[in-house]
């Protein structure tokens, strides 16, 4: 039993990622990843609302009348999502001003509706629970992934501590401004998605047309 | 009225929903393969858009926000931090409704878009743009021009998006790349090209 929990927890993290094979929750991932810090606190609140929604939507499993029960998990993911939002904005104004309306936008991140709807309603509460944090991990790892390269390379910092001087402040490196801007954030995770394919090569999809060698006359 | 052409050009190029701010980004990346089911989403989604932002909006003004229970006799409550919350009920409900009036009333645009309906409740977009209207503070008449450009600009970048793919499907594409690979790039592209709007002002 023990062991089969270590898998759930390790398993969204390369093999069964949310974000590069599930394709999940992909809306606000991007978003926040131009400083690392903000993707970091992004994780950890992700991860928290999966998990414990997960949990909750687990122990009231048999008593959801199935017609309802979008509404039921959204009144408590929503309810989890105000709690974070709140705190946020308690202990850490100036993230919660930077995060602005994707805090919020995790109530609609499809990670936390996919595994209350795919696996809590299925499981008992502590495996939900530890399938919540798995995942809310593997959605960090790109999350953190992304950040630190486009941290580091945008402006040359990481958690904005200054690693490679930029030439503004009379230091040797060039920032790519690229790297700040939106579109950055496709490109790097359209790599980072070839990357783990090549790794782990089951992964890849089915081609729909192949391409045919005509052999020369 | 000028006011109002310039945010909805803003929000269709400048501040496109999907490309600049990654909003609805899992249903614009699944159901991107075909142009004809794109369009079915994108109409969806900018009807339910126009729709919600603008209720939203009289929500938060004569429910939320402070002082705006002065009429039920509540000057002071500040009920704010439940605008989350009401804002995902309200387009939950605003979706099963919409579903059942095209059901009884009009059955062909239903059997057309039926399918994309449930899926709209959580498409971050619809969300994004209530939480977008909400942290700029805009009043009723700015909340509906923008509701209904932004889910233009949606379903205008979902249909290239598709255009797109439906031609990429024949190319030779290294296999990591193959699919979810590709299609991420392509978008980065896409959302390099709405950039270049940036900085029009009307």
């Amino acid at each position: 039993m023990a062991h089969k929990r270590r898998e759930m927890l390790i398993d969204p993290l390369v093999d069964n990622n949310p974000i590069t094979l599930q394709v999940l929750g992909i809306c606000s991932a991007l978003a926040v990843t131009s400083s690392l810090q903000v993707a970091f606190v992004m994780s950890i609140a992700v991860t928290l609302v999966t998990a414990f929604s997960s949990m909750f939507i687990s122990m009231i499993r048999n008593q959801i009348p199935s017609s309802i029960r979008i509404i039921v998990q959204m009144v408590i993911i929503a309810s989890l999502v105000i709690l974070v939002d709140q705190m946020l904005k308690a202990f850490a104004f100036e993230i919660s001003k930077t995060l602005s309306v994707f805090v919020g936008l995790i109530i609609t991140n499809c990670i936390v509706m996919g595994r209350a709807e795919a696996f809590a309603m299925k499981n008992g509460p502590i495996d939900s629970f530890i399938d919540g944090i798995g995942n809310g991990l593997g959605y960090g790892l790109i999350l953190m992934l992304v950040g630190v390269i486009r941290e580091l390379f945008g402006s040359g910092s990481l958690f904005g501590v200054t690693i490679l001087e930029t030439v503004n402040n009379g230091g040797w490196y060039v920032p790519n401004g690229l790297l700040l801007l939106p579109p950055s954030a496709f490109f790097i995770i359209g790599l980072i998605i070839w990357a783990f394919r090549s790794w782990k090569t089951d992964q890849v999809e089915e081609r729909e047309y192949k391409i045919q060698t005509v052999e020369a006359h | 009225m000028e006011g109002l052409l310039s945010l909805a050009v803003k929000a269709i190029f400048v501040e496109n929903l999907a490309l600049s701010f990654f909003l609805g980004m899992c249903t614009f990346i699944a159901v991107s393969k075909k142009i004809s089911t794109a369009i079915g989403l994108g109409i969806s989604v900018m009807i339910v858009q126009a729709i919600t932002v603008p209720a939203n909006n009289l929500i938060l003004t004569h429910l939320l926000s402070p002082g705006a229970l002065v009429w039920a006799g509540f000057p002071e409550v500040d009920l704010t931090f439940l605008g989350l919350i009401s804002y995902i009920g309200v387009i939950a409900a605003l979706v099963q409704i919409l579903e059942m009036v095209l059901d009884k009333y009009f059955p062909p645009l239903y059997n057309a878009l039926g399918v994309f309906l449930p899926l709209i409740t959580v498409n971050c977009a619809i969300l994004g743009g209530s939480l977008f209207m909400v942290e700029r503070d805009y009043n009723f008449a700015e909340a509906a021009t923008y509701g209904l450009s932004s889910g233009f600009g949606w379903a205008l970048a979902i249909t290239a998006m598709a255009g797109v793919r439906e031609k990429l499907k024949y190319s030779d594409i290294p296999d990591g790349l193959q699919g979810l690979g590709i299609t991420f790039i392509t978008a980065g592209l896409m959302a390099m090209a709405f950039m270049s709007f940036s900085g029009v002002k009307l």
